[in-house]
C-alpha cells in the first residue's frame, strides 16, 4: 500500500482526480494487453477503484473520529468537539506521515471550497432564523463589514509595523502582503463559531450577531483578498486612486452580486417546488442541487459564493417548506444536517492531518505570536467599539459580558486556511510562513478559545450574578414580563409598511402553492372558530339533531390538510411558529426589535449556583421549568440538534393549555345553557374541524385511538353516562376499560382559572350542569391533542359507531403514522 | 395607512390622548390602524374574541391574564382610548422628562409599569398577591411536569422571601421592594414604531 501511495500521489479525497493522475505504470499495467496464461478467477483491481475507494475511506475515517470524540462524556463536556477532531487529524496525519514520509492527504483548497464548504453554508442558510436575522441585519452588517475591514487593516498594518521594527527577522514580504494576510485572517469563521457556541448558550441577539457576522463577512473577505491579491500582482507602484476606487466598487459588486445570485436561485427553487408535487420522491433533491449550483455560479462569476448560497438558503426556506410535501421537508432537513455535519467533521480532521507535513512549516516565533496577539486584541477593540456605537440605538443595550463573549468568540477556521493555501507562491514568497501561521491561529482559536469559552462565561456569570441575586418573585416577574412584552408586541402588531405587505403578498402568490397559502391560516382560523360563538352554534345544532354524529362532508379542502398535517406534529406547530418567523399576518418585519435583555446563561452554571437546600430547589426549579418566552432560545440554530430544541414542545404545551383553558371557560360559562360540547365538527361545509394540537409529542397521553379516548372522557366526567336524555348514540355504554388511566390533563377543574372577562360575567359556576352537559365532550380539540395523526379520512364518518367497539385500549401506542385511512378522525 | 394627519383627524380626542399617554402622532396613527385591523367586524370597539384571534397570543402562557388586563371590571368592550392607555404603559421611560412634583406620574413611569405587572398577579384586586393567586400564576408559567408539591414549595418560598410584614401575601410595596434592583425600563418597554 505505501508503494501505491508513493506512486499515485492521491490528493485528499481524490474526488477531483480524473483518475489519469495515476502513475503511468499502473495505467500501463491495466491497459496493456498483458499476456495471461489462464483465466483469472479473481484479480486485484485496486487501480480501478482507487480514487473512489480512498475518498470513501477517508470519509469513513473522519466520521469514525467523530464517533470517537463522542465516546468520553467527561472529555466532551469541556473540550470542544472541533478540537478533538483536530487532534484526531494529527494522529491520522502522523500515521500517514509515518508511512509515506510525505503528507499525501492534505486539505486541498479546491476540495475544501468546492466539496466541503457549500453544504455547510447551505445548511446554515436553510435553518437560519429569518425573523431574528433580518431584524438584526443592520447590526450584523456593521460588524461584518466594518469589523472585518478593521480587523484586516489593523492586523496587516501592525504586523507590517513590527516587521519594519525588526521583530520578525528577515522576510521577503511587503505591506501589501501583510494586508493580504490580514484580510484572510480577519474573517470569523461560521463553522468554528457554531461549533463552540453550541456548547455555550447565549441569548439570541448575541448569537445571531456573531453567527450572522460570520456568514456575511465572507463578502468582505473575498473582496479584500482578491483586491490585495491583485494589488500584489500589480506591484505597489501601480496602485493609485483609480485602483483603490475599483477595489471599493468591487466590494459592492461582489457582495450584492453574490447575494442576488443566491436570491435568484432561491426563487428558482421555490418556483420549482411549486410544481414538483408529482415527483415528491425526489423533490428534496432539488434543493441540494440548486443550492450547490448557486454556489458554483457565483464562484464562476467571481462573486461571493458563500453569500450566494447563504441567501439561497435563507430566502427559499419559507416557500420550500410550504410547498413541499411533509416528508420531503423532513428529508431535506435530515439530509442537510447529515451533509453539513459530515463536512464539518471532515474539515476539522483534515485541518489536523494537514499539519503533519514538514514542507509547509516555517516557524517564525515573532510573526506567529504577534499575529495571534493582534488578531485577538483588535477583535476585542473592534467589537467593543462597534457595539458601543450600536448600543446608542438600542432599547436595551448589549452588556459588557455579551460583548466579551462576542469578542472572544471570534474564531478563525478553515476558510482562512483555505484562502492561505490558495495563495500563489510565485508571487507570495512567504506562502509557507503564512500557511503555518494561519494554521497556528486556527488551532489556537478553535482549541484554546473553544476550551476556555465555557469556563470564562461561567466565571463571568458568577461574578455578575452573585452580588445581585434576585429574589424568586423578581425572577418570576422577569419571566412574566418577557411574556407580557411578547404579548404586547403581538397585540400592538408588528410594524409593517404597506409596501412590505404588498410585496410579501405578491411574492407569496408567486412562489407558494395555492393550497399551501391557504393552509397557513387555515389551521389557526379553524381553531379560533372553535371558540365561543361557534361553539354555541354547534351545540345548538347538535341538540336540534339529537345527535352529535355529524357527518363529515368530503370537502376537498381537507385533502391538503391531510397531506400537510398528516403525521407529525412538526408539520403542525411550526406552521404557527413559522408564521412568527415570516408569516403573512402580523409579519414581523425588520423594524421591530425585540431588544432582549442580554443574558449569557449556562446550564451547568445554574446547577452549581447555589447549594442551599430550599433556595436551591426553588430557584433551580424555577430556572429549569419556567416556560421560555419568545426571545429566549426560541430560534437557536444548531448544527447537530435536529429538532429546534424543546421550545417547540413548550410552545405546544402552552398552546394546548391556552386552548384548553379557553374551552373550559367557555364550558363553564355555558354550563347551564347547553352542554358545552367542545366542537369537533362544524356543520358549515367549509369548516373542517381539526385542531392545531395534533401530536402531543410528550407521551404522557398515550392514547391509541379515539375510542379509548372517548371512554377516557367519560370516566373523567363520571357523569351520568346512562342518563343521556337524548337519543344520541354518544351515550356510551360504560367504558370501564378506559376508566383506568387518569388523565390529569383532562381534569374537569381547570388548571388555569377562566379568563377574567368570563369570570366576571359568570361568577356562578355552581350551576348544576344539566345531565346533558355532564355527559361530556367527546371530541374536543383538547382531547385530540393525544391523537397522533391529524387525519381526516374520507371514510367512515361516524366515530360514535366505532365507539361501541372496544378498541385496543390497553396498548397505548400511537397509531401508525402512515396516514392510512383509519378511523375517522373526528376532530 | 393613510397619511398621518388625515388619519389623526379621524381619531377622536387625539390631542388629549397624546397628552395623556405621551404617544406621538405617528404612534397614535399606527395604533389606530392596528385597532382597526383587530376590529374585524368593524364594531368600533374590541372584544376579548378579537384578542383571542391573534394567533401568537395563544402561545403565551399568560395570555388570558393579559387579555383580561385590557378588559378590566368585566367589561366586554374596549374602545380605542382604553386600548392606547394600556399600551402606553410600555413606552420606554422618558429620561428627559422634567420632574414636576405636582403633576401625576405618566402612564409609563416605573411605578405604573410595576403596578400593571402587579395587577396581573393580583386578580381579585385586593392589593395583595395571595398565595393562591401566586400559585395560579406559577402554574400557568411552569411546565406541566412540575408537581403540585413543587409548585407549592416554590410559592411558599417566593412569599417567604418577599413578604416583610408576615401577612402571607405580597403587597404592592413588598413587590416593589423586591424589584428595586431590576431595571424595569428595560424589562417592560417595547418599541412601537420602527
Amino acid at each position: 500500500a505505501p508503494v501505491m501511495w508513493y506512486s499515485l500521489r492521491v490528493r485528499v479525497k481524490g474526488r477531483t482526480l480524473s483518475g489519469s493522475e495515476g502513475s503511468p505504470s499502473t495505467n500501463v499495467t491495466s491497459n496493456s494487453s498483458t499476456t495471461i496464461t489462464t483465466l483469472p478467477i479473481v484479480t486485484w483491481k485496486w487501480h480501478h477503484v482507487e480514487t473512489p475507494y480512498l475518498v470513501a475511506l477517508w470519509v469513513l475515517v473522519c466520521w469514525l473520529c467523530k464517533l470517537l470524540a463522542q465516546l468520553n462524556a467527561r472529555l466532551k463536556s469541556f473540550f470542544p468537539e472541533s478540537g478533538l477532531l483536530i487532534i484526531c487529524g494529527f494522529i491520522l496525519g502522523g500515521i500517514v506521515w509515518g508511512a509515506d514520509k510525505a503528507q499525501t492527504f492534505k486539505l486541498e483548497p479546491r476540495n475544501f471550497f468546492y466539496f466541503l464548504l457549500p453544504q455547510i453554508i447551505l445548511d446554515t442558510g436553510y435553518f437560519m432564523p429569518n425573523k431574528l436575522f433580518f431584524s438584526n441585519l443592520g447590526a450584523i452588517l456593521v460588524h461584518a463589514v466594518i469589523g472585518t475591514c478593521w480587523n484586516a487593516g489593523a492586523v496587516g498594518v501592525s504586523l507590517w509595523g513590527c516587521y519594519l521594527g525588526g521583530a520578525m527577522g528577515d522576510l521577503n514580504i511587503g505591506l501589501l502582503q501583510f494586508l493580504l494576510f490580514g484580510s484572510l485572517l480577519a474573517a470569523v469563521d461560521p463553522v468554528a463559531v457554531i461549533a463552540v457556541f453550541e456548547e455555550v448558550h447565549v441569548n439570541e441577539v448575541l448569537f445571531i450577531w456573531v453567527f450572522g457576522e460570520s456568514l456575511l463577512n465572507d463578502g468582505v473577505t473575498v473582496v479584500l483578498y482578491n483586491v490585495f491579491d491583485a494589488f500584489v500582482s500589480l506591484g505597489g507602484s501601480k496602485i493609485n486612486a483609480g485602483e483603490i476606487i475599483k477595489g471599493i466598487v468591487s466590494f459592492f459588486v461582489v457582495s450584492f452580486g453574490g447575494s442576488l445570485i443566491g436570491v435568484a436561485f432561491a426563487i428558482i427553487i421555490s418556483l420549482l417546488t411549486k410544481y414538483t408535487g408529482k415527483v415528491q420522491i425526489i423533490e428534496a433533491g432539488f434543493i441540494f442541487v440548486l443550492g450547490y449550483l448557486s454556489y458554483l455560479t457565483a464562484e464562476m462569476l467571481s462573486l461571493s459564493a458563500i453569500l450566494s448560497v447563504t441567501f439561497c438558503g435563507v430566502c427559499c426556506q419559507k416557500y420550500v417548506n410550504a410547498n413541499m410535501d411533509e416528508k420531503s421537508v423532513t428529508a431535506v432537513r435530515y439530509a442537510m444536517k447529515v451533509f453539513a455535519n459530515g463536512s464539518e467533521t471532515m474539515i476539522f480532521v483534515f485541518l489536523g492531518v494537514t499539519a503533519i507535513d514538514n514542507v509547509i512549516w516555517v516557524w517564525n516565533t515573532g510573526f506567529i505570536c504577534l499575529t495571534i496577539l493582534f488578531a485577538i486584541v483588535y477583535r476585542f477593540i473592534g467589537v467593543f467599539t462597534l457595539t458601543w456605537m450600536l448600543n446608542r440605538y438600542r432599547l436595551v443595550p448589549i452588556e459588557v459580558i455579551d460583548q466579551l463573549v462576542m469578542s472572544y468568540g471570534g474564531l478563525r477556521g478553515a476558510v482562512a486556511y483555505g484562502l492561505a493555501a490558495s495563495l500563489d507562491e510565485t508571487r507570495i514568497k512567504e506562502k509557507n510562513l503564512i500557511i503555518s501561521t494561519t494554521l497556528i491561529v486556527v488551532y489556537f482559536t478553535v482549541v484554546i478559545q473553544g476550551l476556555t469559552m465555557k469556563p470564562l462565561v461561567k466565571w463571568l456569570k458568577v461574578k455578575r450574578v452573585e452580588p445581585t441575586e434576585l429574589k424568586l418573585i423578581a425572577k418570576v416577574n422577569n419571566r412574566a414580563c418577557e411574556h407580557i412584552l411578547a404579548a404586547m408586541e403581538d397585540i400592538a402588531g408588528h410594524y409593517i409598511s404597506i409596501s412590505d405587505l404588498i410585496f410579501d403578498t405578491y411574492i407569496t402568490w408567486f412562489l407558494m402553492k395555492p393550497e399551501a397559502r391557504k393552509n397557513k391560516d387555515y389551521l389557526f382560523s379553524i381553531f379560533h372558530k372553535l371558540n365561543l360563538e361557534d361553539a354555541v352554534n354547534y351545540v345548538a345544532e347538535g341538540e336540534k339533531r339529537g345527535s352529535l354524529a355529524f357527518l363529515r362532508n368530503g370537502d376537498r379542502t381537507n385533502v391538503d390538510f391531510d397531506k400537510k398535517f398528516g403525521m407529525e406534529f412538526s408539520g403542525v406547530m411550526p406552521d404557527i411558529t413559522s408564521e412568527l418567523d415570516y408569516g403573512i399576518d402580523n409579519v414581523p418585519m425588520t423594524s421591530i426589535r425585540r431588544d432582549s435583555i442580554p443574558s449569557v446563561s449556562l446550564d451547568i452554571h445554574e446547577q452549581d449556583m447555589k447549594d442551599m437546600n430550599e433556595d436551591f430547589n426553588a430557584h433551580h426549579l424555577l430556572q429549569q421549568h419556567l416556560y421560555r418566552s419568545r426571545k429566549n432560545h426560541r430560534h437557536k440554530y444548531s448544527r447537530s440538534d435536529f429538532k429546534i430544541n424543546q421550545s417547540e414542545d413548550e410552545v405546544q404545551e402552552i398552546f394546548q393549555r391556552t386552548m384548553r383553558s379557553r374551552l373550559e371557560s367557555f364550558k363553564s360559562a355555558k354550563m347551564g345553557v347547553s352542554p358545552a360540547k367542545k366542537i369537533t365538527k362544524h356543520p358549515k361545509p367549509s369548516q373542517k374541524m381539526s385542531n392545531g394540537k395534533s401530536t402531543d409529542t410528550s407521551k404522557s397521553y398515550p392514547y391509541g385511538d379515539e375510542d379509548f379516548e372517548f371512554s377516557e372522557v367519560d370516566s373523567a366526567y363520571s357523569g351520568d353516562a346512562a342518563a343521556a336524555g337524548g337519543s344520541s348514540p354518544m351515550r356510551a355504554p360504560p367504558y370501564t376499560v378506559g376508566a383506568g388511566i387518569e388523565n390529569p390533563a383532562f381534569m374537569p377543574e381547570m388548571d388555569t382559572p377562566p379568563p377574567p372577562w368570563l369570570t366576571e360575567v359568570e361568577t356562578d359556576t355552581s350551576v348544576a350542569p344539566s345531565q346533558r352537559a355532564q355527559r361530556q365532550l367527546p371530541w374536543s380539540p383538547t382531547n385530540l391533542q393525544r391523537l397522533t395523526p391529524l387525519r381526516i379520512s374520507n371514510r367512515s364518518t361516524d366515530s360514535f359507531v366505532m365507539a361501541d367497539v372496544p378498541a385496543a385500549q390497553d396498548s397505548p401506542e400511537e397509531p401508525p403514522e402512515d396516514g392510512s385511512q383509519q378511523d375517522g378522525t373526528h376532530m | 395607512m393613510g397619511s398621518t394627519s388625515s388619519t389623526l383627524a379621524k381619531i377622536p380626542n387625539a390631542e388629549d390622548l397624546m397628552q395623556e399617554t405621551g404617544f406621538t402622532p405617528a404612534h397614535l396613527v399606527r395604533l389606530y390602524d392596528r385597532f382597526k385591523v383587530l376590529d374585524k367586524d368593524k364594531k368600533g370597539f374590541l372584544t376579548p374574541q378579537d384578542f383571542v384571534a391573534i394567533k401568537e397570543l395563544a402561545m403565551n402562557p399568560i395570555c388570558d391574564r393579559i387579555i383580561g388586563a385590557f378588559f378590566t371590571s368585566g367589561g366586554e368592550t374596549l374602545d380605542f382610548p382604553s386600548f392606547v392607555r394600556i399600551l402606553a404603559h410600555f413606552r420606554p421611560i422618558d429620561k428627559n422628562r422634567p420632574k414636576e412634583p405636582t403633576s401625576p406620574d405618566p402612564i409609563n413611569s416605573r411605578s405604573n409599569k410595576l403596578k400593571f405587572a402587579f395587577q396581573l398577579y393580583d386578580q381579585d384586586k385586593d392589593g395583595k398577591i395571595s398565595r393562591h393567586e401566586l400559585l395560579q400564576v406559577l402554574r400557568a408559567m411552569l411546565e406541566k411536569q412540575v408537581t403540585e408539591e413543587q409548585l407549592e414549595s416554590i410559592a411558599d418560598r417566593t412569599i417567604q422571601e418577599a413578604d416583610l410584614d408576615r401577612d402571607d401575601a405580597i403587597s404592592f410595596e413588598e413587590f416593589r421592594k423586591s424589584l428595586e434592583k431590576v431595571n424595569i425600563d428595560h424589562k417592560m418597554s417595547i418599541r412601537f414604531l420602527r
